[in-house]
């Protein structure tokens, strides 16, 4: 669990991909898999695949959803998805200089 | 789940078969291996194949053969797929699993060894897999230990002979820190000439179904029982065949197969060499694009349980002379023996690299239950080793 590392508001927060895990497109989404666990995770939609791809690139996943152009009333869903890729260790949240 | 269905880009789960080379020779062999096949992948083809796997995005590859320990490139070519990105499991019988190599291993990340034991005593064990080979693979699993290799596998193939040891493997396992993994007897390669007496009776099939419910979370399948879905709840795992959709094996010559346990020419999909290399394969050989397309299922469709086992494993149904839109020939709903005591024939292989002549060590397997028996004859004609095949030593 992270929950106690995730800001309560996980569009707040800063997200990563976790250090030894890849992507692969695939016609659904993609294929998450995790080296040093061996799991494996479906992102079921290429639009959240896109998302968790540019998780790094945006201060948090509020602005990556905005710039992967998902629409506000389906972003609760993609909050809650996101948690629960964190907690398969997939991604992780990141450290940034503001608070 | 039906982007598995669909097919992937890549496969999820792939095997290679490295050799066809073996110092076993174990009755239910699924490459019917022993000799090695002399167009075999030489070292740059298969570092190849390993660039394709890379770039293809293949997380990580099923090493196997015969004894893939036995090619003398073997540990090159572990090294050169964890650099490239593609983590490897190899298994194993542990003839070559030193204290030095389980050293070597323990430092590598992204390797998982399988070291496969079929009896939990030497007894059980060695009648199928060869005088010898109980010993060889704990001592390989205690060195693994020993050198703090973390989380090896012991792999087992349930048979009817062991299937009533299966707290005993998982002795041995936790003894060790090891997990234990089950798998079902094929009747693949020369599986296909025991699996009449070796297969698990319906009445094991519930215990294991039981055990497997009770143990579940702490032993792995490789999703190879979802036949048994049938009796109730689903197993953890995909409950579908996966061949083609997410599952292929590499032979050592660099045949694509459907699947490990389908070495045969009916379900070749094409050649890493010469068909346009293993990518070219996997997305447009004309078999794969054929197992992706919606299966039809016969009668099966029709029963309560099709969701849940959806008609069970094509190799098993094709090694047994089953029709394939049919049920599995270990259908636990009982429609695989009633569809096994029908006309049938048996497929002849397609290919077989069995020694010629035996091995020293190699398993004379005589059923114990009472086979097919011999036209009445008088008591005196009856010698003691009769119908044996006799080990030249």
């Amino acid at each position: 669990m992270v929950a106690g590392l995730v800001a309560s508001d996980p569009l707040a927060q800063s997200w990563e991909l976790a250090p030894g895990v890849a992507l692969r497109p695939e016609p659904f989404g993609a294929l998450a898999y995790h080296f040093g666990t061996r799991r494996l995770t479906f992102l079921k939609t290429p639009e959240l695949a896109t998302v968790v791809r540019s998780l790094g690139d945006h201060p948090d996943l509020r602005t990556a959803l905005a710039a992967a152009h998902v629409e506000p009333r389906y972003w609760n869903a993609y909050s809650k998805a996101l948690v629960a890729l964190a907690d398969a260790g997939m991604i992780r949240p990141r450290e940034t200089s503001s608070v | 789940m039906g982007q598995f269905e669909l097919g992937l880009d890549a496969p999820i789960c792939l095997t290679w078969e490295l050799t066809y080379a073996c110092n076993l020779s174990c009755v239910h062999c699924l490459s019917s291996s022993g000799r090695r096949d002399p167009r075999e992948l030489s070292t740059a083809q298969a570092e190849a194949v390993i660039d394709e796997l890379q770039r293809m995005q293949v997380f990580y590859v099923n090493i196997g053969g015969g004894e893939p320990t036995v090619r003398p490139d073997f540990w090159h070519l572990l090294d050169y797929s964890v650099a490239h990105q593609v983590g490897v499991k190899f298994s194993t019988n542990g003839v070559r699993l030193t204290p030095d190599r389980a050293s070597q291993l323990a430092r590598t990340d992204y390797v998982d060894v399988q070291v496969s034991l079929d009896g939990a005593t030497a007894q059980v064990n060695d009648r199928v897999r060869g005088a010898g080979s109980y010993v060889t693979a704990l001592r390989a699993l205690d060195n693994l230990a020993e050198a703090g290799f973390g989380n090896a596998k012991i792999s087992v193939v349930v048979t009817r002979e062991n299937a009533g040891q299966l707290d005993d493997f998982k002795r041995l396992a936790d003894d060790r820190g090891a997990t234990l993994r089950l798998t079902r007897l094929r009747p693949s390669g020369r599986g296909a000439d025991v699996w009449d007496e070796l297969h698990p009776t319906m009445a094991q099939q519930r215990e294991l179904y039981s055990w497997l419910l009770a143990n579940g979370e702490n032993v792995l399948t490789g999703d190879s029982f979802f036949h048994l879905a049938g009796f109730g709840e689903s197993l953890p795992g995909l409950n579908l065949c996966g061949a083609g959709r997410v599952v292929c094996l590499i032979d050592p010559i660099g045949d694509v197969y459907a699947c490990p346990f389908a070495i045969h020419e009916n379900f070749l999909a094409g050649n890493v060499l010469h068909d346009g290399g293993f990518a070219k394969v996997w997305r447009e050989s004309e078999l794969f694009t054929d197992l992706r397309s919606p299966q039809t299922s016969g009668a099966c469709t029709k029963c309560q349980h099709f969701d849940a086992c959806r008609g069970g494993c094509m190799a098993a149904k094709f090694f047994t002379g089953l029709p394939l839109d049919g049920p599995d020939p270990e259908c636990v709903q009982g429609y695989g023996e009633a569809a096994l005591a029908g006309d049938r024939v048996v497929p002849a292989a397609s290919q077989d690299h069995s020694r010629t002549a035996p091995t020293k060590s190699a398993p004379v397997f005589v059923p114990l239950g009472v086979g097919p028996v011999a036209p009445p004859v008088h008591a005196c004609a009856e010698s003691p080793l009769a119908g044996l095949a006799l080990e030249t030593v």
